[in-house]
């Protein structure tokens, strides 16, 4: 059975928190087609959370498609078509992500600038997406 | 069941010549999981004795689950109360405390309140006293657990636990939240834990409301704005929760304030660690806007 963990002090919101995972176990596949998801009071009691959070952490993953909610039976892990990110996009981004920071590194930003750099572009790039 | 699990109107309580409690209107909706969050002498327990029926107001009003909080027995046996420090009677088994709870209350599901307390490995032949404070959070919890309330009350119910009690504590609550449904209002000083748990708030301070409200919505309604340094009025929307200065920039805490016009500022999302500690920051106010 998959297992959610919470980081408190993270500063994402726990919902979030679940939903990254799951989308994550999905693109890594530790999650796979058919699989079933916990039930809400599972995961409520297993990390210790508001189970209307989890309720809504599964609502958005059913918004996005990536799971399906069975009356009575529980939430599935759907089929994904054509994977949203190949894995051949997924390690040519994490390959530019490791130039970027060997960049970073050697222009003398420690690991604290280079997040707080990082957090400055996607509040950016979020904001510009709302506007 | 009724839409709001609670609702005070002008709710207000005082000791003598001092306001423990001031014009403190706000409903809770049911199903929800609330925490009380202020400083020691804030009002919290005043609020949470009021709600349960132990406190009489000095004004205004308190309805619990559509009624007025200490109507009738059969009012008070679907509200749930754990006092600070979780008292039991410490020379008393936990099988007896069982007994207790069932004689006093109208309804008590003591199968359910047995296999709690057996699933935490918990003796029931052992005095409470006995036990370590975890396990008695964990029995105080049970007994509390065992009327089925609709509302359940807990004044700051972690207070003297360790932090892997505190967790468990939490483990058992958000398992009985899950399968029963219920409304939970707790008091609590330590705002980390509060936002895995929690999906409204209500914050006190000096005696008031200063905050209460849904926690997704009030996170989308307040913003944190930094900029060049200034202390004149920026052209901007909204209240100014706190704003903090250093040399030269300045940080404000905006609730239902845009980004501002001026150019070098940038707005950023506000945690809720955050969001409440500039609450409880402000200084006591004459009129509050809630």
């Amino acid at each position: 059975m998959f297992v959610f963990r919470i980081d408190s002090n993270s500063g994402v919101p726990p919902y979030l928190q679940l939903v990254q995972q799951v989308r994550q176990g999905v693109l890594l596949g530790f999650l796979a087609e058919g699989d079933r998801l916990p039930l809400i009071r599972e995961v409520s009691e297993t990390v210790a959370i508001n189970p209307n959070t989890v309720a809504k952490a599964y609502r958005q993953l059913e918004q996005e498609g990536l799971v399906t909610g069975r009356p009575g039976q529980g939430t599935f892990v759907n089929a994904t078509e054509a994977a949203p990110v190949s894995p051949a996009t997924y390690t040519s981004l994490q390959r530019g992500l490791e130039t970027w920071l060997g960049r970073a590194r050697a222009a003398g930003l420690d690991e604290q600038a280079i997040n707080a750099l990082f957090t400055a572009a996607l509040n950016k790039a979020r904001n510009e997406n709302i506007a | 069941m009724t839409e709001h699990a609670l609702q005070t109107d002008g709710l207000g309580k005082r000791y003598r010549r001092t306001w423990a409690l001031q014009d403190c209107s706000l409903s809770v909706p049911s199903g929800r999981v609330t925490a009380l969050v202020g400083p020691n002498g804030a009002g919290k327990s005043t609020f949470l004795r009021l709600v349960v029926g132990l406190l009489a107001p000095t004004t205004g009003s308190v309805e619990v689950l559509g009624r007025p909080a200490t109507d009738t027995p059969q009012a008070l046996s679907r509200i749930g109360f754990l006092a600070q420090d979780h008292p039991l009677y410490k020379h008393f088994t936990v099988a007896e405390l069982l007994r207790v709870g069932r004689s006093c209350n109208l309804r008590f599901d003591q199968e359910l309140a047995e296999r709690r307390l057996r699933q935490l490995d918990i003796p029931l032949d052992r005095k409470a006293g006995a036990l370590s404070g975890g396990q008695q959070a964990q029995v105080a919890l049970a007994l509390a657990l065992g009327k089925r309330p609709d509302l359940l009350v807990l004044d700051e119910p972690m207070a003297s636990l360790d932090p892997v009690a505190r967790l468990e504590f939490l483990q058992a609550l958000m398992g009985a939240v899950a399968e029963d449904g219920m409304t939970v209002l707790f008091s609590s000083h330590v705002v980390p834990e509060l936002e895995r748990v929690c999906d409204h708030l209500i914050v006190l301070n000096h005696s008031r409301v200063t905050v209460a409200g849904d926690i997704d919505d009030l996170l989308t309604e307040h913003r944190l704005l930094v900029g060049p340094r200034t202390t004149a009025d920026l052209d901007r929307s909204g209240t100014v929760v706190e704003a903090t200065h250093s040399e030269r920039h300045t940080t404000l805490l905006v609730r239902d304030g845009g980004a501002p016009a001026a150019p070098g500022w940038q707005a950023s999302p506000v945690g809720l660690e955050d969001l409440v500690l500039s609450y409880l920051r402000q200084p006591a106010r004459k009129e509050v806007a809630a």
